[in-house]
């Protein structure tokens, strides 16, 4: 399917994908406090984050606004579990990074936390179905695709192009089965850093909707990095950054 | 999954696999083709030695198995030999060194023809013995027969000149090789070109009952080496002798292989380790990626180790089938130099010796690849 056919939403594949049970209490599923990070780039250190503090709930859409340096890539790979902090604590679903060994990180990555990147990062010599199987394998789990999965590929107008490799799809098509790959774990959180800021705006919109969709009608938490007033609209809250600070 | 993206990952640098393949494949025919022509070689002067007829030889003190090139025993011997009771026959022979393992032998060809047949003794009919497929017995001073290897090598047919220790002999005919050296000339002659008048190389006797040879040899050792029979002259059965041709008797041959084997797993290993360092460099990215997913330290080494011994299974049989392609090359354009055989013991030890080599290779590589930084190698352009 090219992307001038992919219906900005498909909400009829919705009504059978049912939402993430809702918790009991609602603790935020990632709580920040007085985090920072310093690069030490020769003999200089920079000071990347400098006591953030931030709350996401469950379920939220959170848009997370600044400039260049501002910090939130940063932010970004600490929440992942990608780099450690320097100081301060980070709780992802009940769980404090900072005591993280290696090899628990990767289970955070694994099961809790599903990356979108803003140059898609697929890797070339698979299919786009093969890319979203391969992390289903590194989580140990069987690589068929259940009949809820499917669901979604139909929602995100891929399930056509399953078959092509990356070169053969276009920036919105790769953005699309990027996210099928973020979610095919079922995270917890769904961490997007500048997700269409390669991409035209129509097939922005596309994939803004898209995310809109997968928290409203599946709950699923997001927390999406951009630079773009606009993309930042369709989260249900904007926070902004600015010299390692969130303002 | 893994080995889907193992394929992909081949298939997507063709040109880098292709490479690795067939430098694993020559590591492995280095090694196949050297063993080979060892044990082809042993082998066949093995088979020469059997096709002499003799049931003993009597070789001159602290010879070497692979081959006599000088001639330190007075040709006396011969007739001290022949006298013996039992002996029906005995012949002396002179070989001289062309260079390397190339050599002419001087013999005395109405004994050395009755040496390789049947005969047993006066009256017995001669059957067997030299088979010429062109032309006939050396005659003239200057004659030479060659076996067919040889003819086939240099092209030479009877009547045709060759030039061997500065002197031009004459081709007299071609023989059925597999016996002796594959070329032949008047012993006489060759002591006198070579200055060893009266000097041979080695005996070769013939006994009337070849089942008393073993008693004979015990016998001749105690006579000839009083002192200590396993010292002195090499006196053997043709039995003992060509037991003798295999590669643990022959300890410059195989310190030589093994030599060979260290030098090919050595290439072997840094190809490997530039292949697979390359493939890590180029696959930052991706690597990347899949710590981004969650992938661990043993996912990556996983792959980059499956990946690593793919190409060198297929290395391996690259190179096996390499090797059949280098045993037609020498069977055609040098069959009278050098003979190389399958040796399907060595196929599992080449192969053992490519995978390891292989795999060494890439530690350094792999180890780069979980130690890179997840972050820096998503930004890797």
């Amino acid at each position: 399917m090219s992307d001038a056919q992919t219906p900005s939403i498909q909400t009829a594949a919705f009504q059978n994908l049912e939402p993430l049970p809702a918790p009991v209490s609602s603790p935020p599923i990632i709580q920040v406090r007085d985090l920072r990070k310093i690069f030490h780039v020769g003999e200089v250190d920079v000071h990347a984050l400098q006591g953030v503090d931030l709350d996401v709930a469950r379920g939220e859409f959170l848009s997370i606004v600044g400039t260049s340096g501002s910090g939130k890539s940063t932010l970004f790979n600490i929440l992942g579990g990608l780099t450690p902090p320097t100081s301060g604590t980070v709780t992802i679903n009940g769980k404090d990074l900072a005591n993280m060994t290696d090899s628990q990180r990767n289970e955070l990555r694994k099961h809790t936390v599903g990356f979108v990147f803003q140059k898609y990062n697929l890797l070339p010599t698979l299919t786009a179905e093969q890319n979203i199987q391969i992390v289903r394998d590194v989580a140990g789990r069987p690589i068929a695709f259940d009949e809820n999965f499917k669901e979604v590929l139909r929602m995100l107008g891929i399930e056509k192009r399953l078959h092509h490799k990356p070169r053969a799809l276009s920036g919105g098509e790769q953005q699309r089965v990027a996210i099928a790959r973020a979610i095919v774990n079922g995270p917890a959180i769904l961490l997007a850093d500048e997700p269409t800021g390669n991409l035209d705006s129509k097939n922005s919109d596309i994939v803004l909707n898209l995310l809109r969709d997968l928290n409203k009608r599946l709950g699923q938490t997001i927390l999406m990095i951009t630079h773009n007033p606009e993309a930042a609209a369709y989260g249900d809250r904007t926070v902004h950054m600015r010299d390692g600070k969130v303002l | 999954m893994v080995n889907k993206l193992i394929f992909a990952n081949l298939g997507h640098r063709p040109l880098r696999t292709f490479l690795s393949v067939l430098a694993i494949g020559v590591e492995v025919t280095m090694i196949l083709t050297l063993v080979g022509v060892s044990y082809g070689t042993l082998d066949a002067s093995a088979r020469r030695a059997r096709g002499i007829g003799a049931d003993i030889f009597v070789r001159p003190p602290n010879s070497s198995a692979m081959g006599l090139t000088s001639a330190p025993m007075s040709d006396k011997i011969v007739g001290l030999l022949g006298a013996k009771p039992g002996v029906v026959l005995a012949s002396g022979t002179d070989v001289v060194s062309l260079g390397g393992f190339d050599t002419i032998q001087g013999v005395d060809f109405s004994e050395m023809n009755k040496m390789a047949s049947t005969w047993r003794g006066p009256g017995d009919p001669i059957k067997g013995g030299f088979q010429f497929l062109e032309g006939g017995p050396p005659v003239g001073d200057d004659d030479v027969i060659v076996d067919e290897f040889f003819a086939k090598q240099k092209k030479v047919h009877p009547g045709d000149h060759l030039t061997m220790l500065n002197h031009v002999w004459n081709v007299a005919g071609i023989y059925e090789s597999g016996k002796l050296a594959s070329k032949l000339v008047k012993i006489d002659v060759l002591q006198r070109l070579s200055g060893s008048e009266n000097h041979i190389s080695a005996v070769y006797l013939k006994l009337k009952d070849p089942n008393q040879a073993d008693d004979f040899v015990k016998q001749l050792r105690r006579e000839m080496n009083p002192e200590d029979p396993d010292k002195g002259y090499q006196i053997y059965t043709v039995a003992e002798f060509t037991s003798q041709l295999s590669l643990n008797n022959v300890a410059l041959l195989k310190d030589f292989i093994y030599v060979v084997i260290g030098v090919a797993s050595i290439v072997g290993f840094i190809v490997v380790f530039m292949a697979m360092y390359t493939a890590v460099l180029e696959r930052t990215r991706e690597i990347g990626i899949l710590k981004a997913v969650g992938a661990g330290p043993g996912y990556i080494l996983n792959i980059l180790f499956r990946e690593t011994l793919l190409i060198a299974i297929f290395g391996t049989i690259f190179g096996i089938i390499l090797t059949y392609g280098t045993q037609w090359l020498m069977l055609h354009a040098v069959p009278a130099s050098l003979v190389q055989e399958t040796v399907y013991g060595w196929w599992p030890i080449a192969a053992a010796i490519a995978i390891v080599g292989a795999m060494i290779g890439t530690i350094i590589p792999a180890m780069r690849a979980v130690k890179q930084d997840a972050t820096e190698a998503l930004s890797y352009e």
